[in-house]
């Protein structure tokens, strides 16, 4: 199957409909909470909560002996949030600092779920098949119960988030002032936190514990290169998620052998260096012919002063000089010197140069006046 | 105990050992997620390494990997030098990157390369014995053993060897550079030594446990000491008898070893947490709790200093004035009657002359604002300790 019949099964075919719909609203509601946690300093929550849901999922199933997807998400969510807050309390409470808390949490919690996993395999339940497939998701599991889940919790978060924009805005920017105004800066630090876990537990099934965290960030560090205000991130972040997530999706349908979640991933790291790339403002690419451009128009300005130099010791100001006086002065090329001529501060003559009024005027005033504005 | 059960023990403790030692300095300098970041990304090495030598443990494959370890720590530094986004964020867009790098070339190839994620991620240490070096027809032992002992050995003699570098440019970098130690250095070494000992763990043991045994270990032993030699040693001493330990519960409820290992350490790392004695929770709340006390014992003396008049210092008058609680207020009495600040007669409170001393000393100590003067008067006010 190649991309071309994809996209005209994506709107025939039920499992791929599923699978597109589900990894694209996933892609969304992590690009929007991702927005977040990368504003917040708490990248890497992500990475530690996905591996800390694992023990949940074996709980729960060895709880209720069923493999209900909801069941076990809630498990998930369960052991996420205490994940969560022991981080905080280790942070809070120890003078460990936040990477070890994080550290310790992901690989403490996931050794104990892995242990619970395989406990769980020689168990005597026909039933236990499958757990496994949240280690590194099945996107191919989803179905429209789950797809309908996920658009739930989008648009709960999508209200909560609305409801309480300005506060989620004023303490991630300014957590004391928060306190002064008054707000309860705890609860909207749980609810906001709560929300993030609540996205990360949502793409287990998807992608998988290990890739999760990718999912939050990528398309929130991508976007975070376009903008800098808060509510254009957040969007810009969703439809970068959620694009991840269609073309990731296609892209692992057209081949053999091709995981989702991976592709999803690489289909959204593209998007971040795409964006550390292109972005106008921040970009590298930018800021490198930023950077020339400003190294050239240097070069002029000692050109053209070195000429003031030379054109002051004589009356008349456009007495011409030959071009071979600037040879022994790096700032001078060929280009500078065509630039001035464009600019009409030189004017040339054969082998000859000669600085008009204006040159003279400029340059006289180079450093005494801010007259850069056309350079 | 039979000699497999003896040989899964010792490689359980050699690789406890081996992660302790770089776990130490990657928690001190604060990059324990660097080592997460390291042990899923070596992923594309090992399978590009296999389809090289097809072998698992072929001393190629151990370099490759340990330069996918190395280019990463190299990529999220140029991303955080660049500025684009925070530093911990780059590490979260690196590795999930190259893990799936890893994952689609082991998919894509599937029909001829008997590797496993799950193996990589999990590892199996029960089989570990069954994989043995043959050196001349002569059984030496399993391969693990040895690859994990010289990497030991290796690890060992660099900490040794440099010892005095590693301290000093952990704790004051820019000492060190002025030293003439190039912290460059040191730290990508320190990467290398962590991403070799990573390569050559995760096989046996899996690579979440790796991540778990090089920062468990080392936070454990830094909620109990400040000295980094006692570190390195409690660190080692945790490791090791969580690998033991963690190999019996395995054993007992016949599940996988890396799991109860882990699970061994995240239980002593619980103990210590709440039962440390100066640095534990209880500890610190307890601190927290006896602070408060000593502050409003302060305000109390304050009132006390602040009025004359008879009502105001009226047992009875005090509760409902400074606002207290009932137990509050009598905890706060108790204890400066017990230091002889104040006397209590006929339910009339009033300082002693050594309350009035203290109280002023106070007063001297809430407006001075020069940390250098605070810090001899500091102690005066620390009334249950010494």
């Amino acid at each position: 199957m190649d991309l071309q019949d994809y996209f005209s099964l994506v709107f025939s075919d039920y499992t791929l409909r599923t699978i597109t719909l589900g990894t694209a609203v996933l892609g969304a509601v992590t690009g929007m909470l991702g927005s977040f946690a990368v504003l917040r300093k708490q990248s890497l929550l992500g990475d530690a909560i996905s591996h800390a849901a694992l023990p949940g999922i074996a709980i729960a199933f060895l709880i209720t002996g069923a493999k209900d997807s909801n069941i076990l998400l809630l498990g998930a969510l369960v052991s996420g949030l205490i994940g969560t807050f022991w981080i905080r309390g280790i942070v809070r409470k120890t003078h460990l600092k936040s990477d070890t808390a994080l550290g310790l949490i992901l690989s403490l919690f996931f050794g104990f779920g892995m242990l619970l996993l395989t406990f769980i395999q020689k168990q005597p339940n026909a039933n236990q098949a499958g757990l496994d497939k949240y280690l590194f998701g099945q996107a191919a599991t989803l179905v429209e119960s789950d797809v309908w889940l996920m658009v739930i919790v989008t648009g709960l978060c999508l209200f909560v988030l609305l409801l309480f924009w300005k506060e989620f805005k004023i303490l991630l920017f300014d957590a004391d002032y928060t306190k002064t105004l008054g707000f309860n800066t705890k609860f909207i630090d749980v609810l906001i936190t709560s929300f993030i876990v609540l996205a990360i537990v949502l793409g287990l099934q998807t992608v998988g514990v290990v890739l999760m965290s990718a999912m939050l960030l990528a398309p929130a560090a991508a976007a975070r290169q376009w903008t800098n205000s808060l509510s254009k991130m957040v969007f810009l972040a969703a439809i970068f998620g959620a694009f991840s997530g269609v073309f990731g999706t296609a892209i692992s349908a057209s081949q053999t052998n091709l995981s989702t979640g991976p592709v999803i991933v690489l289909v959204a790291a593209v998007f971040v260096v795409f964006s550390f790339v292109f972005s106008p403002s921040r970009g590298l690419l930018f800021k490198k012919i930023r950077f020339r451009k400003n190294r050239r128009d240097l070069k002029l300005h000692k050109t053209l002063a070195f000429m003031h130099h030379i054109a002051a010791t004589h009356d008349n100001i456009s007495h011409p000089h030959a071009i071979k006086l600037l040879n022994n002065f790096q700032g001078f090329t060929r280009k500078t010197l065509q630039k001035l001529v464009e600019k009409n501060y030189v004017t040339l003559n054969g082998n000859m140069w000669s600085l008009t009024e204006k040159g003279f005027e400029t340059a006289a005033n180079l450093y005494t006046k801010q007259t850069t504005k056309d350079e | 105990m039979n000699s497999a059960q003896i040989e899964i023990q010792l490689i359980a403790s050699l690789v406890a050992i081996a992660c302790a030692i770089p776990g130490t300095f990657l928690v001190l300098r604060k990059m324990a997620m660097i080592s997460d970041a390291i042990s899923h990304s070596i992923l594309p090495g090992i399978v590009i390494g296999f389809f090289i030598t097809q072998d698992l443990n072929s001393p190629l494959l151990i370099i490759l990997a340990a330069l996918t370890g190395v280019i990463t720590v190299v990529l999220v530094e140029y991303i955080q030098k660049t500025g684009l986004v925070k530093e911990d964020t780059a590490i979260g867009l690196v590795f999930p990157a190259l893990f799936s790098i890893g994952v689609i070339l082991i998919a894509k190839n599937a029909n001829d390369i008997h590797l496993d994620v799950d193996a990589v991620l999990v590892g199996e240490l029960a089989l570990a014995p069954f994989d043995r070096l043959i050196v001349n027809g002569v059984d030496i032992g399993p391969k693990s053993l040895w690859i994990i002992g010289t990497i030991l050995l290796i690890t060992i003699t660099l900490l040794i060897a440099f010892f005095k570098e590693l301290k000093v440019s952990t704790f004051d970098k820019g000492l060190a550079a002025s030293l003439g130690f190039s912290p460059v250095i040191i730290h990508y070494g320190l990467m290398t030594v962590s991403s070799v000992t990573t390569v050559g763990a995760f096989d046996a043991v899996g690579a979440i446990l790796v991540v778990a045994l090089m920062i468990a270990p080392a936070a454990t032993a830094y909620l109990l000491t400040t000295n980094l030699k006692k570190m390195l040693a409690l660190a080692v001493i945790f490791g090791v008898v969580s690998a033991i330990s963690g190999y019996w519960l395995a054993h007992y409820l016949d599940a996988s070893i890396a799991g109860s290992i882990t699970t061994m350490l995240g239980l002593l790392f619980l103990i210590v947490y709440l039962f440390a004695p100066s640095k534990g929770v209880i500890a610190v709340m307890y601190r927290e709790k006896q602070q408060r006390t000593e502050v409003s014992l302060l305000t109390f003396l304050l009132h006390l200093k602040n009025h004359n008049e008879i009502e105001e210092r009226h047992v009875n008058h005090l509760q409902e004035h400074i606002n207290w609680q009932r137990v509050r207020a009598k905890t706060v009495l108790e204890l400066a009657l017990k230091n002889n600040m104040i006397i209590v007669d006929n339910n009339i409170v009033s300082l002693t002359e050594k309350g009035d001393a203290f109280t002023s000393k106070a007063i001297d100590y809430i407006i001075t604002n020069e940390d250098a003067q605070i810090e001899d008067m500091k102690d005066d006010f620390f009334l249950f300790r010494g």
